[in-house]
């Protein structure tokens, strides 16, 4: 078993991740995204499961009305499938797939787990509120300048940076 | 100009989809390629240990940004017709707020943690059901939500536009700033690595 490779560095891979970006623009006219394809398979399962519920709600029924009228044959919903297999290749040539939990090494998984998904929850409502996450917002918004992106990236981190202190065992 | 492609109907919505799918790939070669599988990693950057993110961030936005600059200024790029995202002051100021804290509590963003959960970061995982959870709670409070969610609107505000700049002064401006912040980054991680 060989050791897993040195991650690349970080101005390359922001060129590249740019190039990426600057492609979507040039051939779609629009940028990347990750919260709204999850929005999308929410939508999707509510209207599954609670099929009128699910269409009495302005927010569902934004992602519910596709050009094909199926909420999962989204551009987004494409993309993100994208990047899981882009990402797991990336891992796999790299030799960095490994079942494992990030943390530092005396930190308890079971404390992990639960800010992991108590995190999510908070990171998946204020994606909600900004209309966008780090993808749509502060990557692709960002480079088009919007002013709401700009707001919400200075905000992301004003706030990380402020709560870090009371998460310093998970991460030190 | 030949650029969006897409809105100058040179293929139809579901040779879209294929695109988005090749997109996405390369998104997430790059994300992983650049460290952001690893919960340990993004966080580092809010202890100033590792400011990885800040970096491919910010090389990110500018070679986008300069890329779409001189594909308009060459004439191939209708800019125009690139949309940008309207905004919503107040909503996006307190999203962005919760949204951090969300960060450096799970250590992922939507994006990243995807990556993270297909390299087999359980976490990861348990971070993409939390954000399931996230979005649903507030599809469900929608409709309580919604005339303050749609409050303080701008529309399609650009900085240039906000600060009465051409487009081209505002890109170089933050160019300019980016580069200053990166060897910012490289003299703070030097100094607590020490």
């Amino acid at each position: 078993m060989k050791n897993p490779k040195p991650y690349l560095n970080p101005y390359l891979a922001g060129i590249g991740l740019g190039l990426v970006l600057l492609a979507a623009f040039v051939i779609m006219g629009r940028g990347l995204g990750a919260s709204g394809a999850f929005t999308s398979v929410v939508a999707a399962g509510v209207n599954t499961v609670a099929p009128a519920h699910a269409q009495s709600n302005e927010h569902y029924k934004e992602y519910l009305n596709t050009p094909s009228g199926n909420p999962l044959k989204d551009w987004l919903v494409y993309e993100i499938a994208g990047v899981l297999v882009g990402g797991f290749f990336s891992g796999w040539i790299s030799r960095r797939i490994k079942r494992t939990v990030e943390k530092s090494s005396s930190y308890p998984v079971s404390s992990r787990m639960f800010f992991a998904f108590f995190g999510g929850i908070l990171l998946g409502f204020g994606s909600k509120l900004a209309r966008g996450c780090t993808s749509g917002q502060a990557l692709t918004g960002g480079a088009l300048m919007s002013v709401g992106s700009w707001v919400f990236m200075i905000a992301v981190f004003a706030s990380a940076y402020a709560f870090a202190y009371f998460f310093r065992r998970q991460w030190q | 100009m030949n650029a969006p492609f897409f809105q100058f109907g040179l293929f139809d919505v579901d040779t879209a989809l294929i695109i988005a799918f090749f997109i996405g790939i390369g998104f997430g070669f790059f994300l992983e390629q650049a460290g952001f599988g690893s919960g340990m990693k993004l966080a580092g950057q809010f202890y100033f240990r590792d400011l990885t993110v800040f970096k491919v961030m910010f090389t990110a936005i500018i070679t986008a940004m300069l890329g779409l600059f001189w594909l308009s200024w060459f004439g191939f790029l209708d800019l125009s017709l690139v949309k940008v995202l309207p905004t919503y002051f107040v909503p996006q100021l307190v999203g962005g707020l919760i949204f951090g804290l969300g960060f450096v509590m799970g250590g992922y963003c939507p994006g990243t943690c995807c990556v993270a959960a297909v390299t087999g970061k359980m976490d990861g995982w348990i971070h993409l059901l939390g954000m399931f959870a996230g979005i649903f709670f507030f599809g469900e409070i929608y409709p309580f939500i919604a005339d303050w969610y749609n409050s303080t609107s701008m529309g399609e505000t650009t900085l240039a536009s906000l600060f009465n700049l051409p487009y081209g002064v505002m890109v170089f401006m933050i160019v300019a700033v980016a580069l200053l912040g990166f060897y910012g980054a490289e003299k703070l991680e030097q100094n607590f690595s020490k």
